[in-house]
């Protein structure tokens, strides 16, 4: 569960979001607000990569100002370009860094590689250069290098935005089969059709929270009639 | 450089980076004590069949050449003129061969196992405040985004052009350079959030 509870965030002197108190229990979580909202704000103060200026943000009880690095481990986090997100040049080595850092031996690496790359389909790309990739390849393989580790939720902050309809359809299908509880930011509407709750977002306030079909209408009469 | 690799599975590729790298060590050396024209003759006959052996075609060791033909020729017909064509042909044997066995090097092994060799041998830096870790992702990031630098200067290139701005080079760069910003921002959050921890 993430808890969220009276947070102020602020950039300078602009005030992004403003007594936010949220609490995340779904398994299909949807975010949803037009360019500049706070969407990318909120949803990166999950993992503790922004601190609030007030309040607190609990993950499963950690508060992620005293322990951010405990707070990653149990939130991954797929940023919108995956060019930004893939840090190595090889694909398994890619794979890799995560793993890496968590400290497990080569062996425990290669095991869970091994997994990962069949699951995604991108066994045959192991060896090759990241960059070579299509654009929905990339965005597999930063979900794949999210999920080797194992989080207990996932974040995206509008994993689909640069990919066409058929990847769209393919990063898709790989969030419906996720065990984990996903948080997902999106202007996808068509992604959030059987979720269990969206979240609509204006100007860093709460626009609607709701089942998606009631939320989406809430959000989709605000913004024609704005 | 950051495609060269060739995935395979023979000797070569299987051989420690750091034992390799030892190898072209001692063997570049060991070629400037060679002065007789049939041994290093010998010794380009050697290598080329390790390309063989490596799995890798003539033309890929050609490939390793090809650049610098035109100089090996300038130093041959310069040598030849000055000295003789006997040491002509052996200084460009010698190029020949160190750039042949660098080739090899790098078609065979992994940047990663490159890179580890690297981290691990440079430890004894530690002192002096050089962390091998920090060196080591300095370098897998730098050939990460090489191609994605490139293509953002080309996607700029041409959105200067189709708004009729022909080559011009601060107004390629200021664009280029605020992008490469921002995008440096995402990737140190993505480091972040993949459980970067230098130590
Ligand atoms: N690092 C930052 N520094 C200053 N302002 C920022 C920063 N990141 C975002 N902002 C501002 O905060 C507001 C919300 O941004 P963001 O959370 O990215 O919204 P969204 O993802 O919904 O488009 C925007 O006005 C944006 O300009
Ligand atoms: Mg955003």
């Amino acid at each position: 569960m993430i808890d969220i509870t009276d947070v102020d965030l602020k950039y300078g002197d602009r005030t992004i979001l403003k007594n936010l108190s949220l609490r995340l229990t779904e398994k299909r979580i949807g975010i949803v607000g037009s360019n500049g909202s706070g969407k990318s704000s909120f949803a990166r103060l999950l993992n503790g990569l922004v601190l609030p200026d007030q309040g607190q943000v609990l993950v499963d009880g950690i508060d992620t100002a005293k322990n951010a690095k405990a707070v990653r481990r149990k939130v991954g986090f797929v940023f919108q370009n995956p060019d930004n997100q893939i840090v190595m040049p090889i694909v398994e080595e890619d794979l890799a860094f995560g793993l890496k850092n968590r400290g497990l031996s080569k062996a425990e690496q290669a095991v869970k590689i091994d997994a990962i790359l069949k699951h995604y389909d991108l066994d045959e790309h192991r060896n090759h250069p990241a960059h070579l990739l299509s654009g929905g390849q990339k965005q597999l393989l930063a979900i794949a290098g999210v999920l080797v580790m194992q989080p207990s939720y996932v974040v995206m902050d509008e994993p689909t935005t640069l990919l066409d309809l058929r990847n769209t359809m393919r990063i898709s299908r790989a969030i419906d089969a996720l065990e984990q509880p996903v948080i997902i930011v999106t202007h996808d509407l068509d992604l959030l059709s059987d979720f269990d709750r969206v979240i609509a977002f204006d100007q860093g306030r709460i626009l609607a929270d709701d089942t998606p079909s009631a939320a989406l209408k809430t959000y989709i009469t605000a913004m024609t009639h704005a | 450089m950051h495609d060269l690799y060739r995935p395979g599975n023979s000797l070569f590729h299987r051989m420690h980076a750091g034992h390799k790298v030892l190898c072209l060590v001692f063997a570049g050396s060991t070629i400037f004590l060679v002065s007789n024209l049939i041994t290093l003759i010998a010794a380009l006959v050697m290598i080329t069949f390790c390309y063989r052996l490596a799995g890798l075609s003539l033309s890929d060791a050609y490939q390793q050449l090809r650049p610098v033909v035109v100089v090996l020729l300038l130093i041959l017909i310069v040598q030849g003129l000055i000295h003789s064509w006997t040491l002509g042909f052996t200084v460009i044997a010698r190029f020949a061969f160190l750039l042949l066995a660098a080739g090899l090097l790098t078609l065979t092994t992994r940047v990663s196992d490159m890179i580890t060799t690297i981290e691990s041998n440079l430890h004894w830096l530690r002192p002096i405040g050089v962390n091998p870790g920090k060196v080591s992702l300095a370098i897998s990031l730098t050939l990460r985004f090489i191609p994605v630098m490139r293509r953002v200067t080309t996607e700029v290139r041409e959105a200067q052009k189709v708004r009729g701005l022909e080559r011009n080079l601060p107004a390629l760069a200021i664009p280029v350079i605020t992008r490469m910003l921002k995008m440096s921002d995402d990737i140190s959050d993505a480091l972040d959030a993949r459980g970067y921890d230098p130590h």
